[in-house]
């Protein structure tokens, strides 16, 4: 079914059934809206006032109309709700995000506490697709009345754009990478990635990486420092991956373990590398990769 | 009754659109869309920040042209159309003239705008009642 099939058949539905206010017109619901609205006439509030009035009384204010009729916190679409059905077809049909673009309100008469208001709701018409500064899309217009008993108090036509966004280039997931394990051990390597630095475990004149909890020669008595690899070496070895899949990457992609000048291998994905022109000796320069706030890995460029 | 030929500017209204003011107006028009009052969840939608519904812009464009008309005015309809949207923090200022008058019967053209531009344009008819 087309779109427009499915519009006519909606609209063809007519008015839904009416749904009851929660609450009858009340002062209480009264108060609190003009007190955030910052509504001061007195019409709403001053029972003196208003009685000597061209009110005769007190009113509801007039824009509360919709008010009394809202869902709520809880609230679920009625099955047979011309706008709730419309969206529907339109989210099917690709055009998923809506804002509202139209509210025209007629009062017929003020309500005044203790009347207890129902609506009912209608699909008017549904117009596209148009091109629109959001995206291609379609205008669906809906027409609300408000009655007590039979007597029709207010009407509101209500229109909503409901578009497909311009091709919003899929948010690639920040978070689905695999994350190192960090230990006490590896901790400054990490730190040092967040900071844009290639740091390297340094035991006395030796270097060792990955980093560990011992010197080469396995002196219990001796503690590492660190020194700040210039970032620069040349490709050892690589694998070129193509499958399985790995979380937050495309395949094929080429993970490299690279000699640094400082004469230790570290290993990083070798990044905008075309696969046929990596090759043993090929100069690198060290990257961070930023996965977020936490976690930076290393990774190697093609040196110019 | 109120003199104001055609064309007669009301006083404008400016409202600081708080966060309380956003969530307040949100909850007193019943509205509990999360957009509204959970700033991350508007976040998370695109938004820049929790914004104005559309109840309230009502509520703000009647309090506006009531402000002016006075208590004894009838609100007729107001019909509006949602331009840019009104983040918290912003401010809003509402400006209005009379575009038709007949008898005690008048229009008036009103606009509300913020810092990203026209957030609601729209027309009231209201009657105005004696003085």
């Amino acid at each position: 079914m087309s779109i427009q099939e499915a519009a006519e058949r909606i609209a063809g539905q007519g008015e839904s059934a009416p749904r009851a206010a929660r609450d009858a017109v009340n002062q209480a619901m009264v108060n609190n809206w003009v007190e955030a609205i910052g509504d001061r006439n007195p019409v709403y509030v001053d029972e003196e006032f208003a009685a000597k009035s061209v009110h005769k009384g007190l009113v509801a204010p007039p824009a509360m109309a919709q008010v009394w009729t809202m869902g709520g916190l809880h609230w679920t679409r009625a099955s047979d709700d011309p706008l709730g059905a419309m969206m529907e077809v339109l989210d099917e049909a690709g055009f998923t995000s809506v804002v509202a673009t139209n509210s025209e309100q007629n009062y017929h008469r003020y309500l005044r506490t203790g009347e207890h208001v129902s609506a009912t709701a209608k699909l008017e018409s549904v117009v596209g697709p148009k091109r629109t500064a959001l995206g291609e899309g379609w205008f669906v217009t809906t027409k609300t009345t408000w009655y007590v008993g039979d007597e029709a108090v207010a009407d509101m036509v209500f229109r909503v754009l409901k578009f497909r966004p311009p091709d919003a280039a899929p948010a690639k997931a920040a978070a689905p990478v695999l994350r190192p394990v960090i230990s006490k051990d590896t901790e400054f390597f990490w730190a040092g990635l967040r900071e844009g630095e290639l740091r390297i475990q340094r035991w006395g004149e030796t270097l060792r990486h990955p980093p560990g909890p011992m010197p080469p020669d396995g002196d219990l008595g001796a503690k590492p420092d660190h020194v700040v690899a210039c970032g620069r070496g040349t490709v050892y070895s690589y694998v070129v991956h193509h499958h399985p899949k790995v979380p937050g990457k495309d395949l094929p992609f080429v993970v490299a373990l690279v000699e640094l000048e400082e004469g230790v291998r570290v290993m990083g994905e070798l990044l905008d590398a075309d696969p046929e022109t990596v090759h043993i000796g090929l100069g690198v320069e060290a990257a961070f990769v930023k996965i977020d706030e936490e976690l930076t890995l290393p990774a190697w460029r093609v040196a110019r | 009754m109120k003199d104001c030929p055609v064309g007669t500017e009301l006083p404008p209204l400016t409202i600081e659109a708080t966060p309380t003011f956003v969530v307040s107006t949100a909850l007193a028009t019943r509205d509990f869309q999360d957009v509204h009052h959970d700033r991350d969840a508007a976040l998370q939608r695109g938004s820049k920040d929790i914004f104005l519904n559309i109840l309230t812009d009502t509520g703000l464009v009647q309090r506006f042209v009531t402000d002016w008309a006075g208590p004894e005015a009838f609100v007729r309809s107001i019909k509006i159309r949602l331009g840019v949207p009104c983040y918290a923090y912003d401010t809003l200022t509402f400006t209005g003239r009379v575009t038709e008058r007949d008898g005690d019967d008048v229009v008036i053209a009103v606009s509300g705008v913020d810092s990203l531009g026209e957030h609601v344009v729209g027309t009231v008819a209201l009657t105005l009642g004696g003085e």
